[in-house]
């Protein structure tokens, strides 16, 4: 993905910018193009049509995410999104009743040496050792049925394009492109993986997952910071843990409970796909029709019920580690349906957004103390209630003190005078800018379309959002400000250089000792 | 480069903080509509039928060259009711002198932030924001870039910007005082990152640390930076002749071209751009360690030099990279991190860039207790190449995995553009992408094992280490003699100043 981000400096000029007036018009044009169908099973499909090249993306929308992660099992979700590539009974191995037998019994070794392992007296280690060594042949038998990659090998040889799929605290998502001549054959591809998935070398993908946690989280000073600022912010809801899940509870979870997880959330009615480009919906739909409509009939599972309680004292985290500081914070918000929630957008939009913003010029134009400076809202989802968090990377020579210091400056100035004229324009133009931007790409569209659907229920809410934006008034931003902004409210993350920084010098840091 | 440090700095938070875990990991690789040739059917998706790909002509630019040498590509794109255009000028960071090196970088910025001789920087900021338009600047290792983009309501107003950007620029000093801070702040914080150290020195190791592809900007060479030295390089570099232009959007070709003629047509050259003779030094076989004792995961990157993209062997270097590092079907995505569970990212393969030699690299990441485990794997599999030559299977596998993803190089205006201006810009032909996909096709295995045998030699490979090494399951010594590389950063010149906790060590 990085490489992608440090595209040349070409390209990110050429990134589309969009305009106020295109809104209008355009969601008159999408009306015409977009088609929303739900199936009898529950799972609901969006088709939008733009025939501006022979290809098509799709975004799979799963309504789970790693707040669903079970108490103990934390990375479930993501664990599952990785196992999502591993095929099913006819993709991916060359015998699938042996195969079946031999994964059976690959969960029956592994319970038996998970549940040596973590015997509260300890566990009697010649008898751990046998333990290990029958499950390992367990995998063994099972692994000589396997197709190594053979569903993403399909998907490669036909021509897909940027396959991938993520994980957030909210939900999970699976995207890629195809040549369009390719839509029924991914229709299948897509359907069969969450009709018939096999949790096939699951204990060696869970390897490669605690890699993916040490790449982003243990062996980052910002990532080790998230992960504690997170886990601090939030006492009771399921947000405080981490996506990626902790190294304990990775090191733990079956694929057992992965096939659980897997059939309690990956059932129709929690599921919205996504269809964009050079496609007829008249021939599509009854081709995703008949393939989606197979997956099987379940209820939509319960959300979770824990609400966060109210934070009445200012928390803090600090990190004395080998990294020049940082400075974050966070104020608890509403969810995305809040009323409110246009409020918080115009905020980070004038607070944030480009040269003319609050911050950039308070912090690096005129104070000269930071490297960079904004606020943003979605910390760390949004789905349920989260945070508005500000951050600034102090410049050499100055603290997170006075960066702290300089942002609260102009939290205040937001509480006790109203906006500009100009400056409420500007936030209007610019946030139909920033969501246009995009449209005019088949995986963008149906990554927003997809989401929009699957969270208010109608995909026209990705235009309304806009609108609601429009009605913000200067009061409703001093309103906000004053009722989110408080010092009870709100938690710090700090990174300070720690003393004696010297690479040879051993400093067991966070992450490492996992 | 300062813009693109912030930019990867407040991205990383914003990713963090999204939670975000992607599971496939595939490097951007290339790829044509080709008739499917799908076998007997044995399993379910092998009895749905594909189509032929409908007949798609996509639409090339106008080329237009002025007499002042000036070249202009238009490509008209009325999907939205938007313009933009970026010109690409001769002359990148490559060929700023190596004692002012983040010259070019600041370049890139002030020429935006530092306004025109009419209006400042700020001023510039207020006038297009509310417009929710843009023009900016910025910089490469052999080029400078400065565009605009904006509604087609707004082009005239927008274009004025552009251009008085583009004649008149003013370079002033407070900004460039902020853009020496923020460089000042990104040399402070290289080495917070094991990611960004291994990127870096991997780069040294496969160029030469001199090389100016490969060059850090310092605290001294920063600092050496004067506004006259800006306002020199615009003199030096932004004519004409220099320069490329490419307008996309909704417009209408000749009117635009009319209105560029008038903006353009009078401008009187200047010298040419010389071209760098930029030597590249073959990398030092041997193993390099860089000490980070606070991350769990080694960071490993076995570099070579490259090659270029007229290289005749390019095509069957891009089978064989598709085949051998490159997605889900490669041996190295399938040995070391499926098969052996040992890396979340791995892969590689022979890098040919347009206008110097690419990087011939492969990478991984594994936990510590694994680091000469997973050096000894890719040993394997590199020796494996000629034991098990790639097989035919593997070649129609990866042709066809390129064959048929050539489409999405085509599939928006803007991209056909951005193509067509890098190959003006290197001198390569107008059509060098359309004959891509019948270069492949000729591909042979033959000439897959051919490439390996010839670019990729293990023993003259670097291999860079960043990572714990009291953790390591054996010492890196265990596989050859070992130099460590000092990463210290050079404090900055008067033992000064401002930066935090002295320069990190």
């Amino acid at each position: 993905m990085n490489r992608r981000f440090l595209c040349s400096l070409v390209l990110c000029l050429t990134a589309v910018l969009l305009s106020a007036a295109a809104a209008a018009q355009d969601l008159a044009s999408f009306e015409k193009r977009i088609t929303v169908k739900t199936l009898p099973n529950g799972l609901t499909l969006i088709v939008c049509e733009r025939p501006e090249a022979p290809v098509f993306s799709f975004f799979t929308h799963v309504d789970a995410g790693s707040a669903q992660d079970p108490m103990g099992a934390t990375g479930l979700a993501h664990m599952f999104e990785h196992m999502a590539f591993k095929g099913t009974d006819t993709i991916g191995t060359t015998n699938y009743p042996a195969e079946k037998a031999a994964l059976a019994k690959v969960e029956i070794a592994y319970a038996a040496f998970r549940s040596e392992r973590d015997k509260t007296l300890g566990p009697d280690p010649a008898r751990l050792a046998e333990l290990e060594k029958a499950w390992q042949d367990a995998i063994k038998d099972a692994d000589q049925y396997v197709v190594s990659n053979e569903f993403g090998k399909i998907v490669e040889q036909n021509g897909g394009e940027d396959m991938n799929a993520f994980t957030n605290y909210d939900e999970t998502g699976y995207h890629y492109s195809l040549p369009v001549n390719r839509l029924e054959l991914w229709a299948y591809l897509e359907s069969e993986r969450f009709l018939h998935p096999v949790l096939r070398e699951f204990y060696k993908e869970r390897n490669v997952v605690i890699e993916e946690r040490r790449l982003r989280t243990d062996s980052r000073p910002i990532g080790r910071l998230l992960e504690q600022f997170t886990e601090e912010a939030f006492a009771a809801h399921p947000y405080h843990r981490p996506t990626v899940g902790w190294m304990a509870d990775l090191n733990s979870f079956s694929a057992t409970d992965a096939q659980q997880f897997f059939d309690k959330y990956y059932v129709p009615s929690n599921m919205t796909v996504a269809v964009v480009g050079d496609v007829k919906t008249a021939d599509v739909m009854p081709v995703l029709e008949k393939y989606f409509g197979r997956l099987p009939n379940a209820a939509k599972p319960e959300e979770p019920t824990t609400t966060e309680p109210p934070q009445n004292s200012q928390r803090a985290v600090t990190l004395k580690d080998r990294s020049q500081p940082l400075y974050l914070e966070g104020y608890h918000r509403p969810d995305y349906r809040s009323k409110d929630d246009a409020v918080y957008d115009a905020i980070s939009d004038l607070m944030s957004e480009g040269r003319t913003s609050r911050l950039y010029r308070a912090l690096v134009r005129d104070k000269k103390i930071a490297a960079f400076s904004a606020g943003f809202t979605g910390l760390p989802g949004s789905k349920y209630p989260h945070l508005f968090a500000f951050y600034a990377f102090p410049l050499p020579g100055h603290t997170t003190q006075e960066v702290g210091d300089a942002i609260h400056a102009e939290i205040d100035h937001l509480k006790k005078e109203d906006i500009s004229d100009d400056e409420l324009r500007m936030i209007h133009t610019r946030i139909k800018a920033g969501l246009i931007r995009g449209l005019a790409d088949n995986q963008g569209l149906a990554i927003q379309l997809g989401t929009a659907q699957a969270r208010y229920g109608d995909w026209r809410e990705l235009f309304r959002s806009v609108d609601r934006v429009d009605k913000v008034t200067k009061a409703d931003i001093r309103r906000v400000a004053n009722q989110t902004f408080v010092e009870n409210n709100r938690t710090v993350g700090i990174i300070e250089t720690a003393a004696g920084d010297n690479a040879k010098q051993a400093a067991a840091a966070s992450g490492g000792a996992q | 480069m300062k813009r693109t440090t912030l930019l990867s700095l407040s991205l990383i938070l914003v990713l963090c903080a999204l939670g975000a875990s992607c599971s496939a990991r595939r490097p951007a690789t290339s790829q044509t509509p080709v008739p499917p040739q799908m076998s007997a059917p044995t399993s379910g998706y092998q009895r749905i039928s594909i189509p032929a790909l409908p007949a798609f002509k996509p639409q090339q630019p106008k080329r237009i060259q002025l007499t002042n040498g000036m070249v202009i590509f238009l490509q008209e794109d009325h999907e939205l009711p938007l313009i933009e255009g970026t010109a690409r000028i001769r002359g990148g960071s490559v060929s700023e002198p190596a004692q002012k090196a983040g010259l070019v970088g600041l370049f890139g910025e002030v020429w935006r932030t530092g306004g025109t001789k009419s209006q400042t920087g700020d001023q510039m900021d207020d006038y297009l924001e509310v417009r929710a338009a843009k023009v900016e600047t910025g910089d490469g290792p052999d080029s400078t870039t400065i565009g605009w983009s904006c509604l087609k309501s707004d082009q005239d107003d927008v274009f004025r910007v552009f251009v008085d950007l583009l004649m008149n620029p003013e370079f002033r000093t407070d900004k460039l005082d902020i853009a020496q801070q923020g460089d000042f702040d990104a040399i402070s914080r290289r080495n917070d990152s094991a990611a960004g150290i291994a990127g870096r020195e991997a780069t040294r190791l496969a160029y030469g640390a001199d090389n100016p592809y490969a060059r850090m900007d310092e605290y001294a060479t920063v600092g050496a930076v004067t506004h006259q030295d800006l306002l020199d390089w615009h003199h030096k570099y932004v004519h004409p002749n220099n320069m490329i232009l490419g307008v996309t959007g909704d417009f209408d070709s000749a009117a635009m071209e009319a209105k560029l003629r008038t903006a353009f047509e009078s401008w009187p050259k200047g010298p040419q751009a010389a071209k760098e003779n930029i030597q590249f030094a073959r990398a030092k076989p041997g193993y390099y360690l860089v000490p980070k004792d606070d991350v769990n995961q080694s960071n490993i990157n076995m570099v070579a030099l490259g090659t270029t993209r007229d290289n005749p062997d390019f095509y069957a270097i891009n089978v064989f990279n598709e085949a051998f590092g490159g997605g889900f079907s490669s041996r190295l995505f399938n040995d070391i991190r499926t098969k052996r569970g040992l890396a979340y990212g791995v892969g590689g393969g022979i890098g040919a860039n347009f206008g110097h030699p690419g990087i011939l690299q492969i990478q991984a990441g594994t936990k510590s207790q694994s680091t000469i485990e997973a050096i000894r794997a890719v040993d394997e599999d590199i020796a494996d190449l000629a034991t098990h030559p790639v097989t035919e299977a593997e070649v129609k596998h990866a042709q066809d995995a390129i064959l048929n993803a050539f489409v999405f190089r085509l599939d928006s205006p803007d991209k056909i553009l951005g193509e067509r201006m890098t190959y003006e810009f290197y001198g390569y032909p107008a059509d060098w992408l359309d004959k891509y996909p019948a270069e492949i096709g000729k591909v042979t295995a033959a000439d897959v094992n051919r490439v390996a045998a010839k670019y990729l030699h293990r023993d003259q490979m670097a291999v860079l280490v960043v990572g714990n090494p009291m953790e390591f399951d054996k010492p890196l010594s265990t596989l050859g003699p070992v130099k460590e590389l000092d990463i210290a950063i050079p404090p900055p010149p008067g033992g000064d100043r401002s930066v935090n906790g002295g320069p990190a060590k």
